[in-house]
């Protein structure tokens, strides 16, 4: 199967992320990614490789370029230096759902669709995320909790290869938070695409990610593979072992037990 | 410890399930707004007592029942001096109608340009606004010299009344859609023409709602001015000419005649509003 490449390259690593995306194998493709804001270095030859169908995590301080990078793959920002491809289509559920208040639930997700069936496919995917009930309400009466289910199934009725998240759950209440956790990884067992989830998150990275990437002083500076079988049990030995890791390599004093310091 | 239990007095409806207190009689009431018309309606009861007693003079005002009496005149008798109040009434409001529409209808495509270009922008917005700045009546005279006397200068003052507000406030409108959904546009792949449909143009329509209620008034005061001079029909004529006899009645028919007018139409537009932006949850203190 082809898959759409969307490249921005300035550098002579085009043709690598290029063909890494074109053969199916990676779904993104960064080499050495700068981005600068006036004086200031927020990106800083950043390269990194999403295979897919993976789910990777991406944490970082605040500030540290994370919801940038995201911007960058999303090609929101398009004023970026260094080479980087993605496998088309590109979904993007953002911190707030964004959901288009003039029109109705089932519009947001039909809008822009272009598929044979928009309509069926869109109540199919709020079926999937559990709205099947609110398809004709107005945007502004839903709750924080249904509006960011309603941007999940407009991101996924398009069915990407590539979803990226910018701490979609971070306006959202524990326990709704909790249940999110596990729609979206229902969603991406599902559905298969390649997650790139921003989060601040230590624990949400743990328990949802194959993989957590560091970013620190403008490029991944830490990255480990999480090998525990999901459903995670939060106090499984590895994942509290790397979650001291994480929290170190954020820079949080924290002592052997997990107690800050 | 006892409880004790709280009763509302309870009514049931027709189908047996509970309604407020009151029930539906007064829901209704309650409900069609009737609320508004005490204040208006005490001002006419005040009116006609001052009247009556004389406080307020015959040759200044004449009472609510002797301005109705002579509306009903208006109506039945086709004068040779003023035809008849529907006659007039026609003519001002096919006026006022043509004028409103057109002024509109230039007033979106200009805040449409000018709001999704910066050429646009640059091009229109300081024309627009240095005109907005200059007195529409110190132009009527100018209308007349270039325009002639018939109806075209009054159409065209009607059009400038309706022009600005709308202008401004689209364009404003256009202008403060949030740029997150620019960006969402952008991510759901949609086209430059999608996004002006879907996403500035809707995102527009409140501030160009206000815009439209705005329009109604000012358009309606430009006709209103535009009548007197010259006119040879229309309610703004058959004020000038009892301004001539005298007859301060029919002068406060006809202005009453205005005020409807503008009221039923403004009444109107606020009930599109409300059906269009059916997807905004209002803040009412």
């Amino acid at each position: 199967m082809a898959t759409r490449v969307r490249s921005v390259s300035k550098a002579a690593g085009a043709t690598t992320t290029g063909s890494a995306v074109a053969t199916g194998q990676f779904a993104a493709s960064v080499q050495d990614l700068t981005k600068r804001f006036g004086s200031r270095t927020v990106l800083d030859g950043l390269s990194l490789d999403i295979k897919a169908g993976e789910f990777v995590a991406l944490i970082g301080r605040s500030g540290s370029g994370k919801s940038t990078l995201l911007r960058a793959l999303a090609g929101l920002d398009r004023d970026v230096s260094g080479s980087m491809a993605v496998a088309e289509p590109v979904a993007v559920a953002f911190q707030e759902p964004r959901l288009v208040p003039w029109k109705r639930v089932l519009d947001n997700l039909t809008l822009g669709l272009r598929v044979p069936e928009p309509t069926r496919v869109a109540t199919e995917a709020l079926a999937e995320v559990g709205l099947a009930e609110r398809i004709s309400a107005w945007p502004l009466t839903l709750s924080g909790g249904e509006a960011q289910r309603a941007s999940l199934a407009r991101a996924l009725v398009r069915s990407p290869s590539l979803f990226l998240l910018d701490e979609p759950f971070s306006a959202l209440d524990a326990l709704t938070t909790i249940s999110m956790h596990r729609l979206v990884l229902q969603l991406w067992e599902r559905h298969r695409p390649a997650v790139l989830l921003v989060t601040h998150d230590v624990d949400e990275a743990l328990a949802l990610a194959d993989r957590v990437l560091v970013l620190g002083a403008g490029r991944i500076a830490y990255s480990t593979i999480v090998d525990v079988p999901r459903p995670r049990d939060r106090n499984h030995s590895t994942l509290i072992e790397l979650r001291l890791r994480l929290l170190r390599e954020l820079g949080v004093s924290v002592g052997d037990t997990g107690e800050l310091i | 410890m006892s409880v004790q239990v709280l009763s509302r007095s309870d009514t049931r409806d027709a189908a047996g399930r509970a309604t407020p207190a009151g029930g539906r009689a007064r829901r209704f009431l309650r409900r069609r707004g009737w609320l508004r018309l005490i204040s208006p309606v005490a001002v006419v009861v005040l009116w006609q007592v001052l009247s009556l007693t004389h406080v307020l003079p015959v040759r200044k005002l004449q009472s609510p029942v002797s301005v109705a009496h002579t509306a009903y005149n208006l109506v039945t008798t086709n004068s040779p001096t003023y035809g008849t109040l529907q006659g007039a009434l026609l003519a001002s409001a096919e006026r006022w109608a043509i004028g409103l529409s057109i002024g509109v209808a230039i007033a979106v495509v200009l805040a449409v340009v000018s709001g999704l270009s910066r050429i646009g922008e640059n091009t229109f917005d300081p024309l627009l606004n240095a005109a907005r700045s200059v007195p529409l009546l110190g132009l009527l005279p100018l209308f007349i010299v270039w325009f002639g006397i018939e109806d075209l200068p009054k159409i065209l003052f009607v059009m400038l009344g309706a022009l600005f507000p709308m202008y401004v406030n689209t364009f404003a409108g256009i202008r403060s859609v949030d740029p997150k959904f620019g960006e969402l546009g952008q991510v759901l792949g949609l086209s430059r023409w999608e996004l002006v449909r879907h996403i500035l143009l809707p995102g527009a329509l409140p501030s160009a709602f206000t815009g439209l209620r705005l329009s109604v008034i000012g358009s309606l005061l430009a006709l209103v001015v535009a009548e007197q001079i010259n006119a040879t029909s229309g309610l703004g004529y058959m004020i000038d000419t009892a301004e001539q006899f005298l007859a301060n009645s029919t002068i406060v028919v006809c202005l009453i005649v205005y005020a409807i007018i503008g009221l039923l139409v403004d009444g109107g537009v606020r009930m599109l509003e409300r059906r269009a932006l059916a997807w905004r949850r209002e803040f009412v203190p």
